[in-house]
């Protein structure tokens, strides 16, 4: 189980900038059960979204977006409307955004946060990683994990280390900063890369009092 | 004194680096740095370099202070989160450092703590903008400095050797936007190859850059000690690429003529480079004594 946490809608808004159409897919697992994916949170976000003007007729739920596998058999009856899409607005951890650019050719934005919960990871992740840092930068890194793929967790860019493509700490390793530019020049936002991330707020990975109050972070116990 | 202000002479600007003993002594070392004194215009003072345990840079730029020669303190995001490292700005500040290096850091399997942590609470851009935040009175969490605020010259690395470069370039560009005011590259033995990087950075350096300045780059010199030294850092440093040419050359030399044969090879690249970049860091590796030969050489 993971605990998400919706985005501000102005942060949403934000990350979709001058992007028309929008094709909504939303978990029907965790998210659905913290509020920020199901039903619920797809049509609650599909009013706000076509509030500011935008088309989000698409929508997709999945029962577990962390399933790379599940997601791909899923969304193959969907490419029209996806090619059609500016982006992909994805309702899920972030181990589900991840799963999602895996197998779509898209831009890909989060709508929520993933909030630590004992690190606990999605049901089936392969090489996709969430570390839960409560504030969700798949968006600027083309759905790429900046924080898991990184072995410095750098948000800015490559470090000087990488060689022929692999991690200074380990040759088998890609570096994930050159996973990041390739998958950004392949969905053309390189543009994205430009803008200076500001420092993590790690006190974004504690779960508030208020979570731990509730049977969601108990059920854990 | 600031680095920058060398660079406004409009001098070619040479630093080299002094990398702190595992050990208390260190004071052979400094002596060591003596010849240089007139014919260098700062030393790098580096931080746990390649994350190996060692004297720290803060004490070591201040004991090169003492001796009136010019510090380059470099600053890693390997070891320290925002609270220690905005604080030994602040010290360093205290001491009388003028010239930061801010660079993100080997990662800690690479040196002789492989199981410590890595912090990297900050990277490289983000640390440049702390700084410069310091300088404008601010700590990172907005809250006012007392007094006058630290003044720095900033300085950041890039690796012209990467490859791809343009994630390099991208993150250069933002490192000047962050702060930088100069940067150093990684060894430097390809001159066509740096001439290339210099023309595809160049709008990147003259970014907002004030009165048409430019961000001054000096490139990297590391000695070549033998033609082992040359391949093994082929096959496992970053970036870095000693052509074939250059190896043989050493290799031809034959032990005795090897040390000449490698100080002119260093002058050499120097004199090539001095048209394209607007300086050199001279990495020694433990040949500090040689460094005025190859620089009479030039």
């Amino acid at each position: 189980m993971l605990f998400t946490q919706n985005k501000p809608t102005e942060e949403v808004l934000e990350s979709l900038g001058d992007e028309k159409n929008i094709f909504l897919l939303a978990c029907n697992g965790c998210a659905e059960v913290c509020e920020t994916g199901g039903e619920k949170a797809l049509s609650a976000i599909k009013t706000e979204l076509e509030k500011a003007g935008k088309n989000a007729a698409s929508t997709v739920l999945v029962d577990f977006l962390c399933n790379k596998v599940l997601v791909a058999t899923r969304l193959a009856r969907e490419m029209d409307k996806i090619r059609q899409a500016d982006s992909i607005l994805v309702l899920s951890c972030g181990v589900g955004v991840q799963a999602v650019s895996k197998v779509v050719n898209k831009v890909v934005h989060p709508a929520a946060n993933t909030v630590s919960l004992g690190g606990l990871q999605g049901l089936w992740p392969s090489d996709e990683r969430c570390q839960a840092c409560g504030d969700c930068a798949l968006d600027y890194t083309g759905g790429i994990c900046p924080i898991t793929f990184c072995a410095k967790s750098l948000l800015n860019g490559p470090c000087g280390g990488a060689q022929d493509g692999k991690c200074e700490v380990d040759p088998e390793k890609d570096c994930g900063w050159q996973l990041i530019y390739e998958r950004l020049q392949k969905v053309g936002r390189l543009e994205n890369f430009k803008k200076i991330r500001t420092p993590r707020d790690h006190s974004k990975m504690l779960p508030s009092s208020e979570l731990r109050k509730t049977a969601l972070y108990d059920i854990e116990l | 004194m600031k680095l920058i202000e060398r660079f406004k002479q409009g001098k070619f600007v040479i630093t080299c680096e002094l990398g702190p003993p595992k050990g208390i002594e260190i004071e052979k070392l400094i002596d060591e740095l003596e010849p240089l004194r007139d014919k260098v215009d700062a030393f790098n003072v580096t931080d746990l370099q390649s994350s190996v345990m060692r004297v720290g840079s803060l004490a070591a730029c201040r004991l090169l202070k003492d001796k009136d020669l010019e510090p380059i303190m470099q600053l890693t995001c390997r070891d320290r989160n925002r609270l220690g490292l905005q604080s030994d700005v602040l010290s360093a500040a205290v001491l009388g450092i003028e010239n930061l290096l801010c660079l993100t850091g080997d990662h800690p399997t690479l040196g002789d703590h492989p199981e410590a942590m890595p912090v990297f609470d900050l990277d490289s851009v983000q640390l440049l903008s702390a700084v410069k935040g310091l300088m404008g009175g601010k700590d990172m969490a907005g809250n006012d400095l007392e007094g006058r605020p630290p003044e720095f010259c900033l300085g950041a690395v890039v690796n012209p050797g990467a490859d791809p470069l343009e994630p390099q370039i991208m993150k250069m560009e933002k490192k000047v936007q962050a702060g930088a005011e100069f940067f150093q590259t990684q060894a430097v033995y390809e001159v066509d190859k740096f001439a290339l990087f210099m023309e595809k950075v160049t709008p990147v350096l003259s970014y907002e850059s004030k009165n048409g300045a430019k961000v001054p780059v000096m490139a990297g010199i590391v000695f070549l000690k033998s033609p082992a030294m040359a391949k093994f850092m082929n096959a496992n440093v970053a970036g870095i690429h000693v052509p074939e040419e250059i190896i043989n050359e050493l290799a031809g030399a034959g032990k005795e003529k090897r040390v000449e044969k490698s100080l002119e090879i260093s002058a050499r690249l120097i004199r090539e480079l001095k048209d394209l970049c607007q300086g050199v860091h001279i990495m020694s590796l433990g040949w500090e004594r040689h460094i005025p030969t190859v620089l009479e050489m030039v």
